[in-house]
């Protein structure tokens, strides 16, 4: 079975090109192949990571728009890249939604572009919401009501935003060629039924897929850590944990709340790396909340399974729903670094 | 009974009726559907008890005709009955649809009013089709509307209905000499955006002869239409820079029709209400009532990019030929070069002939948005990663089986679901969608196997030792297929690519390293497997049915490799209690033979190791003194004389042959008994000369081919003991 390999031995030699490509991963694809095969035969998650400090991108920002992202309950979706989509072409994206989404409404009734509708889509870009300069612009859609009064107020409420970004995508976006747009996070804020309809419009047109995203346990408590780091002025709220318990009939969860200082004060002890977190401190951490709890509770939470952690900082629940409260840029794309 | 005998011979003219010309994609399963249909009212037609028609299938057929009958002949003062009967025909309908023969009588009873109108708007919202709809109902149909029987809600919902059903109707010439009628229709305020939405499906060039003024969105619609066909004919002037949307996909019949659709190709029945109910916890499915999104030409982005949103230009742009209207492969070759591509490609999935389109053009940005669907929508729809659901299970099985088809029909493997199996592999339990994860791993693309094997093969070996007999028999299937497709694939590719001089080199030595160390690995697992389940015959004819194609890789695949297989396959298989074993081992030892000779032919071009043919010379050696000279295992092995003697079989090496082997010992017997069947005892030994050539003659009369074959190639007849 050795003999064969001297290379002038047979005039088969110069095998396929489809072969070669193969081997030397080429193609988009088979360097997308080839990264699912180093993520999967390495730990998925590296075992430490830098807290990411302001960079020029985020001053960017512009603070009305990233107004609009504060304050509200997020549920997460996974993207795959999007088929030719263009920047420039706003304007005829938001006539074309509004028309779908109006279509849909009615339900058999013929519409048109550019009808006069009750509602508006808007969509625009959030200037330097993003990790890198190779990442993609993110950006914004919104539907908002036009109230019927001809009046100065023609714009109405919001009724539904939604927004795509790319935080620090340089490993996805090696594998997509140019035709596709990758923004890998989608935020949604509104009712689920626009929600639907707007995916299933971006679906149908960029030819993409959503996928709800899940927060694991696992990453629920490394986002606890980090948003404890957190340096603040003063604080809004506790630092809560929510534990859940899957039993029958009813599963039982065990709610933790902790004064914030006292967990910052924790953590600075737990705390050792200066500029990045590592996975031993977050372990560390939790450690410590584990076994006070069982102190005075007789309760291994190590076995429960944490769903839901909340700081002054932002909350996140392990069905994949967000909040984000502080005004502070920083956090926020630290936030959106941990996906 | 006559009713139904009816229904069949009509379903059968329809069937042998040309298809051509059903206007949408609906006709390639409505086709299919006719056929299954036909044959289960056949049967259940000619015999009331086959028991293919379950009991309660044709009790419920025979109330549906007492139903209809009773709807036929009009109202009785009896009202108790017609809310029975109405409850039948719905039951029926929404479970199997009705039949031409059924949605006929219940349009005329509909439109005629007789029941007033809150039955004729029960009986609308029920019929479903289970086939098609005879043209001749609808003409029927439309003169009850001309007797002005009904009331205008129940014109309207005829409308809609008519609009819904279109595609059901299996001829629309007649229907078409009706367009004056539905025109003078446009003039009912009530009816003329429905009316509207039937002339749009309705209309061809031959129709635009009139002109009429009308701003609305329908009308619009419409006009536009009428203007690109006979542009001179229309003098109103219609913004042009406007897209038309007409949507008709969630009206009140299609989550029936679907459900219908996908228990009529051969899904499990569940009741409606499943089908219809939120199964998914975290997302509903979004606007579709299937995994895989349903065909639809690239209609947005291509127009948008190009800021031209021109109705007319939209028709005329010769550059293009949408999907809706392909339907056969010749249609596909003419329109190959202009063909409009899905506006999600997951659609491919569902049409062979995109999938024959996918196949010859190499476009990486086509493949790649098949590939991040695909992985997507896998992740999603895997079941381990959710609670478990037996529904949604069944639907994930019916998912990768329509992968499997494609793959299948492409005779190659999708990159993404080698990328699933690498995440979900190692999750799995061997047990959930067995049959469907194992042919996954039978499409995984040719590669190095050195490097997936840590991915992959690792954690099936895991699954394969502590999973049960049947388990381990199926995944020596699964890897037979994988070795098929992958010799497969390197032949195709060696042959048709060496013509070319491409700058790359990549040896064939190595795709053949990585195809051998396939083969060690799964010679690893049989010798393993051999121990742990004791010799079983049945898993012993799993693994030689995959030495079965490792033997002839030289002269079937035309590539240098022959791997022989390893002593813990070998000499178990040779001491085999079972005939035909041992008859497949001599099928397979003559095949390596052959192989191995025209290799040492063709030396100039390719030379196998010696080491190679010494393994083969070793076991052929074994082989000729166990069935032949009765000098079993006369090198290399020694077994204490004690040993054998405690076994009382001193003499093993005389027990070794044709006529002792365990394995032919009920041959031996048989033919002796043959020749004087009154012997109370036989005596073996007595099997010589011209008798032994009388014997094999006899074991070759009883099927065992490869003995025959083995015989005739490795040993010569003269030295008969």
């Amino acid at each position: 079975m050795d003999s064969y390999d001297a290379p002038e031995l047979t005039p088969r030699q110069d095998a396929s090109s489809r072969l070669k490509d193969f081997f030397i991963g080429a193609t988009p694809l088979q360097k997308r192949l080839e990264s699912v095969r180093k993520q999967t035969s390495f730990i998925p998650t590296p075992p430490r990571r830098k807290i990411p400090q302001g960079s020029q991108l985020q001053e960017d920002v512009d603070p009305q728009k990233f107004a609009v992202l504060l304050h509200k309950q997020w549920t997460l979706y996974s993207l795959t890249p999007l088929y030719k989509f263009s920047y420039t072409d706003f304007k005829e994206y938001s006539k074309l939604l509004t028309a779908f989404i109006a279509a849909e409404k009615k339900k058999g009734l013929a519409v048109e572009v550019g009808d006069d509708f009750n509602i508006k889509v808007i969509f625009s870009t959030l200037m330097g919401v993003k990790g890198t300069e190779r990442d993609p612009e993110a950006f914004l859609v919104q539907i908002l009501s036009k109230s019927q009064l001809p009046s100065e107020h023609k714009e109405g409420k919001v009724l539904w935003t939604g927004w795509f970004c790319c935080v620090f995508g340089d490993s996805l976006l090696e594998t997509v060629s140019e035709d596709f747009t990758c923004l890998p996070l989608f935020l949604a804020n509104g009712a689920e039924t626009n929600t639907a309809i707007i995916g299933t419009w971006f679906q149908k047109t960029f030819d993409c897929y959503f996928r709800p995203l899940a927060i694991s346990s696992f990453n629920l408590s490394w986002m606890a850590a980090m948003w404890t780091a957190c340096k603040m002025d003063h604080y809004m709220a506790t630092t809560e944990f929510l534990w859940s318990v899957p039993c029958s009939p009813h599963s039982l969860d065990i709610s933790y709340a902790i004064h914030p200082e006292d967990a910052k004060a924790l953590w600075d002890n737990v705390h050792k790396t200066p500029g990045e977190v590592t996975q031993e401190e977050v372990d560390l951490f939790m450690d410590c909340l584990y076994s006070h709890f069982h102190r005075h509770f007789k309760i291994h939470l190590s076995a429960t399974r944490l769903v839901r952690v909340s700081t002054s900082v932002a909350s996140a629940h392990t069905d994949g729903k967000i909040k984000v409260s502080l005004k502070k840029s920083s956090y926020f794309f630290l936030f959106l670094h941990s996906f | 009974m006559s009713s139904q005998k009816k229904v069949n011979s009509w379903a059968r003219k329809r069937t042998s009726q040309d298809s051509s010309s059903y206007q949408t994609r609906l006709s390639a399963w409505r086709v299919k559907e006719d056929l299954n249909d036909s044959k289960s009212i056949s049967e259940c037609g000619q015999n009331n008890t086959v028991e293919d028609c379950e009991g309660a299938d044709g009790q419920t057929e025979n109330a549906l005709q007492i139903a209809l009958r009773y709807f036929e002949k009009g109202p009785i003062k009896t009202s108790q009955n017609k809310e029975k009967h109405l409850k039948t025909v719905e039951n029926v309908a929404w479970k199997n649809g009705l039949a031409p023969e059924g949605i006929d009588i219940l349009l005329s009873v509909a439109l005629s009013g007789k029941f007033g109108s809150a039955v004729s708007t029960r009986i609308f919202k029920c019929m479903i089709p289970a086939t098609l709809i005879s043209e001749d109902s609808v003409v029927k149909a439309v003169s009850w509307l001309c007797a002005g029987k009904c009331s205008g809600s129940t014109k309207v919902l005829f409308y809609r209905w008519l609009v819904a059903m279109f595609d059901f109707i299996d001829h629309k010439e007649q229907i078409n000499l009706l367009y004056g009628f539905f025109f003078a229709s446009l003039q009912d305020d009530a009816l003329c955006p429905y009316v509207c939405h039937l002339l749009y499906l309705l209309t061809k060039k031959e129709n635009v002869l009139v002109l009429f003024q009308g701003m609305q969105p329908h009308l619009q619609a419409l006009l536009s239409l009428y203007k690109f066909f006979v542009p001179t004919l229309i003098s109103v002037s219609l913004p042009m820079k406007k897209k038309i949307y007409f949507k008709n996909s969630e009206n009140l019949w299609q989550t029936a029709l679907l459900a219908l659709r996908s228990r009529n190709q051969g899904f499990p029945s569940e009741p409606l209400k499943l089908m219809l109910a939120n199964v998914y916890p975290i997302k509903r499915k979004w606007n579709s009532h299937s995994i895989i999104p349903v065909l639809n030409s690239c209609n947005y982005s291509k127009e948008s990019r190009k800021k031209r949103m021109n109705l007319s230009d939209y028709f005329s742009s010769n550059g293009s030929f949408p999907l809706e209207q392909l339907k056969s492969f010749p249609q596909l070759l003419q329109n190959i070069h202009c063909l409009e591509l899905p506006s999600q490609m997951g659609a491919v999935l569902n049409s062979s002939l995109l999938l024959h389109y996918i196949n010859c053009v190499r476009d990486e940005s086509l493949l790649l948005r098949l590939y991040h669907w695909l992985s997507q929508t896998l992740q999603e729809e895997c079941i381990w990663y959710k609670v478990n659901n037996y529904d949604h299970g069944k639907e994930f099985a019916n998912f990768l089986d329509t992968i499997l088809r494609a793959e299948c029909f492409l005779q190659e493997g999708f990159y993404s679901c080698e990328a699933f199996l690498y995440k979900s592999l190692p999750l799995w339990d061997g047990l959930c969608c067995r049959s469907q994860f194992l042919q996954l791993v039978s499409w995984i693309p040719f590669s190095s196997f050195s490097e997936v094997k840590p991915l992959l093969f690792d954690h099936l070996s895991r699954l394969f030792f502590t999973s049960s007999i049947f388990f381990k028999c199926s995944v020596l299937q699964c890897l037979k297929e994988l070795l098929q497709n992958w010799l497969l694939w390197l032949s195709m590719d060696v042959h048709v690519k060496s013509v070319r001089n491409s700058p790359l080199e990549t040896t064939l030595g190595g795709s053949m390293n990585s195809v051998s160390e396939l083969i060690h690995y799964v010679g690893w697992l049989s010798t393993t497997a051999v121990r742990l389940e004791s010799n079983r015959t049945f898993l012993l004819h799993f693994i030689l049915d995959f030495y079965e194609k490792v033997c002839d890789i030289y002269i079937n695949y035309n590539l240098p490799l022959v791997v022989l297989f390893p002593p813990g396959v070998f000499y178990p298989v040779l001491l085999s209690l079972d005939s035909s074993i041992l008859n497949q081992l001599c099928y397979i030892m003559d095949r390596y033979h052959k192989n191995l000779t025209a290799a040492k032919k063709n030396e100039i071009e390719f030379s196998f190791s010696s080491k190679t043919y010494q393994e083969f010379n070793q076991y052929l050696t074994a082989m000729v003194g166990c069935l032949w000279t009765s000098k079993p295992f006369q090198k290399g092995l020694y077994i204490d004389p004690e040993v054998l003697g405690n076994a009382s079989v001193a003499e093993y090496k005389k027990s070794l042959n044709l006529v002792h082997h365990p394995a032919f010992l009920s041959y031996t017997v048989s033919f002796l008994l043959q020749e004087c069947p009154e012997e109370r005892k036989v005596n073996m030994s007595s099997i010589r000369g011209k008798k032994w050539n009388w014997y094999l003659d006899y074991l070759f009369s009883e099927g065992l081919h490869g003995l025959k074959h083995f015989i005739r190639s490795s040993i010569h007849r003269s030295s008969v003991p």
